[in-house]
């Protein structure tokens, strides 16, 4: 379970999150949606002790972070950052099993839980030896995916996994993360601007804007009870997107 | 990795300094110019006649350079003269005889051997035919001849103790000298354009262009009676070597100082060879022949310059990576390191080495000291901008995937910075090795020290026997870092910046 409890956090004087208050139940799939810069990306930094809130506390298992506790929190949360954040100077299985070597874990199995993941994220075993720079973008998104489960961690939390990749990728990357979630069964916080997407993935979207929460229900709540004019302005934008899409290929 | 090798390259240098420094036994100084050394050689083969071990750390520098050094015991003895300690170097103090300067010299621990039988000083010199033709051969035969015309050198001209007080006390002619660069002066004199020069009484033209010193016969030019200065200590630690050295008071006339110097500036002769020569006929000591072949020498220089740079290089890279690491932590503490170093950076070279003297006395150790002060600053920015530089998101990921603090910057952020560290200890290695020849000012040998006897002799060979293994090791090295470089730089970092969009 995740608490987020009145939290804030500014940088250089602008609230990127404003007291806000989240729970995230154990299991729970939520996807955080909203407009770029307000402050997606942000709480999840919150989470990993990337930043340290100005107020309010932050609760993992009913454990409040802090600076004692912030190292074996990460070690226990599956991060992947926008962008994917993979290191140029290692290999795939090197980024992939970093963190393990660290911990001590033995060659043995460190390999089988590679080959797990590589099967589970459907990466073919070659590319395990590239450089990130020799990978395409999906593949880097797989392998990044790989590296934040390599600890079989709770929760996972995903920012905009799936944004720089092109449509046709970007739909069976969604099919697998879909089917990645439910055989993990794991909690998982789930970044996007795509509320098509954020339905897909998840159970419960959670609306931002300014760095506070607008709406928190499921995507039928979304469209036919808004909590406000700025959920109907961003339901109908992404609405709009998708009719403008399909009557221009059509 | 990079702390391996910096290691690797210390203990290699830590090694061949301390053999330098076990063969040191009594040491011997001499000035920058051609006489000082000469003697200083002749001292030296007196001294190994003895049979221990003696240094000569030649063309050290001036007059101020190697009295600091003998008297922080940097050097045992050097090669004086009395005019310069009574005029120069204890000029505060009054000194009317030999007794007094005895005395002065003995309150500093210093003693003065007797005069070595010539006296180098300023003279007026003519032609030898001008002179049998209007009948000159003193000073003040010169006030019967007002039609003569003076050709002084500029500080000759205008030294208190020079044409002023020398005009003053022969009544010479009012009629105003020429003034002329003493090296010209020469062949105005041979030419017929000038009458009369200044010029020291052991300088080589003297003989070569068959002048005559004209004599002081009113004694208006005080004495610089060359003699060897030394620490009495010495004479405790090395009293037969002491004892062999002394043997030259009294053993170099006049005109055997001029045939050895137009020797080395003329005929450009080794010095060695000059002073191995001199031992053997004066002392019938036969002393081997210390003028290396060319190969040999450039191999010696080559070591001691490789050994200056790379202590001192694997110095700045064991100081500078680890402050550059605590200096892109703290930004604050940061722009401190970085004004300090970058202020030592704008000493110039020649000031630093000065500096360093009184520190560290003369030698290997107060040139490896400038040397790391000037590699320092190279690689400590480059390793702060390269660890700056790394993306924000990449230090995210290492730092939300749990490592600690230590072991990210092992494993991330060092290797990442890794291409700018390095290309700072190549910007680093290379000023250092060209800065390195001005290691042979302070004793410290190197590719400097042919340098700096070609300037001193006007000899072009042997300022190329200095400057172009210089050049080429430079070269080299940047060419050994190139490919180091693509060796060491992991491959997906390559392939990135292979890669570019
Ligand atoms: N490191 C930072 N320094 C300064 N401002 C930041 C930083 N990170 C985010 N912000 C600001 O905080 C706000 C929220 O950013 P972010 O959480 O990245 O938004 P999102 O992920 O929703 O697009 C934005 O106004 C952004 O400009
Ligand atoms: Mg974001």
């Amino acid at each position: 379970m995740i608490e987020f409890d009145a939290v804030t956090m500014s940088f250089a004087g602008i609230r990127a999150v404003d007291a806000l208050s989240l729970t995230i139940a154990a299991g729970e799939r939520l996807a955080l949606i909203g407009p770029s810069g307000c402050g997606k990306s942000t709480l999840l930094s919150l989470l990993v002790g990337l930043v340290v809130p100005d107020a309010g506390r932050i609760l993992i298992n009913g454990a409040a972070l802090s600076p004692q506790t912030v190292i074996a929190a990460r070690r226990r949360i599956g991060y992947m950052i926008q962008d994917g954040g993979l290191f140029p100077h290692l290999t795939a299985r090197d980024n992939i099993t970093l963190m393990a070597g660290e911990l001590g874990w033995p060659e043995g199995r460190r390999a089988e839980r590679l080959d797990a993941l590589a099967t589970l994220t459907r990466l073919p075993q070659p590319m395990l030896d590239r450089y990130p720079a020799e990978l395409s973008g999906g593949q880097r998104q797989r392998v990044a995916l790989m590296r934040a489960l390599m600890l079989d961690p709770d929760p996972i939390i995903l920012d905009e996994p799936l944004g720089a990749l092109d449509p046709l990728i970007r739909a069976d990357l969604q099919d697998e993360l879909k089917e990645i979630f439910a055989q993990l069964g794991k909690t998982v916080l789930l970044v996007t601007h795509d509320l098509g997407e954020a339905a897909f993935l998840a159970d419960r979207i959670v609306l931002m804007n300014q760095g506070r929460i607008v709406q928190d229900g499921s995507f039928a709540d979304l469209v036919a009870r808004p909590a406000s004019d700025f959920v109907t302005k961003f339901v109908r934008a992404q609405d709009r997107r998708l009719v403008a899409g399909s009557t221009g290929s059509s | 990795m990079i702390t391996r090798i910096a290691f690797l390259l210390l203990a290699l240098c830590l090694a061949c300094g301390s053999a330098v420094a076990a063969e040191a036994g009594l040491v011997i100084g001499s000035k920058k110019f051609t006489e000082s050394v000469i003697i200083g050689d002749i001292a030296a083969d007196l001294g190994r006649a003895a049979g221990t071990n003696v240094t000569h750390r030649q063309e050290l520098g001036g007059t101020r350079l190697l009295w600091d050094a003998l008297r922080s015991g940097a050097i045992d003895l050097y090669p004086e003269y009395t005019g310069t300690l009574i005029h120069e170097i204890l000029a505060g103090e009054r000194i009317p005889d030999a007794e007094a300067l005895n005395a002065a010299l003995a309150r500093r621990g210093l003693r003065m051997s007797r005069s070595l039988g010539f006296s180098d000083t300023y003279a007026l010199g003519m032609t030898i035919e001008n002179a049998r033709r209007l009948g000159i051969a003193s000073l003040s035969d010169l006030s019967r001849h007002p039609e003569i015309r003076f050709g002084l050198s500029n500080e000759f001209l205008n030294r208190a103790d020079g044409w002023p007080g020398l005009r003053a006390a022969y009544g010479l002619p009012l009629r105003s000298p020429t003034g002329l660069d003493h090296d010209l002066a020469y062949r105005a004199l041979t030419s017929g354009a000038v009458d009369v020069i200044d010029l020291y009484t052991t300088d080589a033209e003297i003989a070569a262009d068959h002048l005559v010193t004209l004599v002081d016969d009113r004694h208006y030019f005080p004495g610089y009676d060359a003699v060897i200065l030394y620490r009495i200590d010495a004479v405790r630690r090395y009293p037969a070597v002491l004892a062999s050295i002394l043997r030259l008071e009294g053993a170099i006339d006049t005109s055997t100082m001029i045939t050895m110097n137009a020797q080395a500036r003329l005929e450009h002769r080794d010095e060695a060879s000059i002073a191995t020569d001199f031992v053997r006929d004066r002392f019938a000591i036969v002393t081997e022949d210390h003028s290396q072949g060319l190969a040999s020498r450039v191999v010696q220089r080559t070591l001691e310059h490789l050994s200056l740079t790379l202590v001192s290089l694997a110095a700045a890279i064991a100081v500078a990576i680890p402050l550059g690491v605590f200096a892109a932590r703290y930004p604050r503490i940061a722009r401190g390191i970085m004004t300090v170093s970058g202020v030592i950076q704008t000493i110039p070279s020649l000031a630093l080495l000065v500096f360093m003297i009184p520190l560290l006395g003369i030698g290997a150790q107060p040139a490896i000291a400038a040397l790391f002060l000037y590699s320092v600053l190279p690689i400590l920015r480059n390793t702060t901008s390269g660890l700056n530089g790394i993306a924000p998101g990449l230090r995210a990921s290492a730092i939300a995937l749990g490592l600690t603090p230590w072991r990210r910057l092992r494993r991330v952020e060092l290797p990442l910075a890794l291409p700018a560290i390095f290309a700072g200890i190549k910007t680093a290695a290379v000023i250092n090795i060209g800065t390195a020849t001005l290691g042979a000012l302070v004793g410290a040998g190197g590719y400097g020290q042919p340098i700096l006897a070609g300037i001193r002799l006007d000899d072009f060979g042997l300022i190329l026997e200095g400057a172009v293994p210089a050049a080429a090791l430079a070269l080299l090295t940047e060419a050994a870092f190139d490919l180091a470089e693509r060796l060491v730089a992991p491959r997906g970092l390559r392939l990135e910046t292979g890669s570019g969009i």
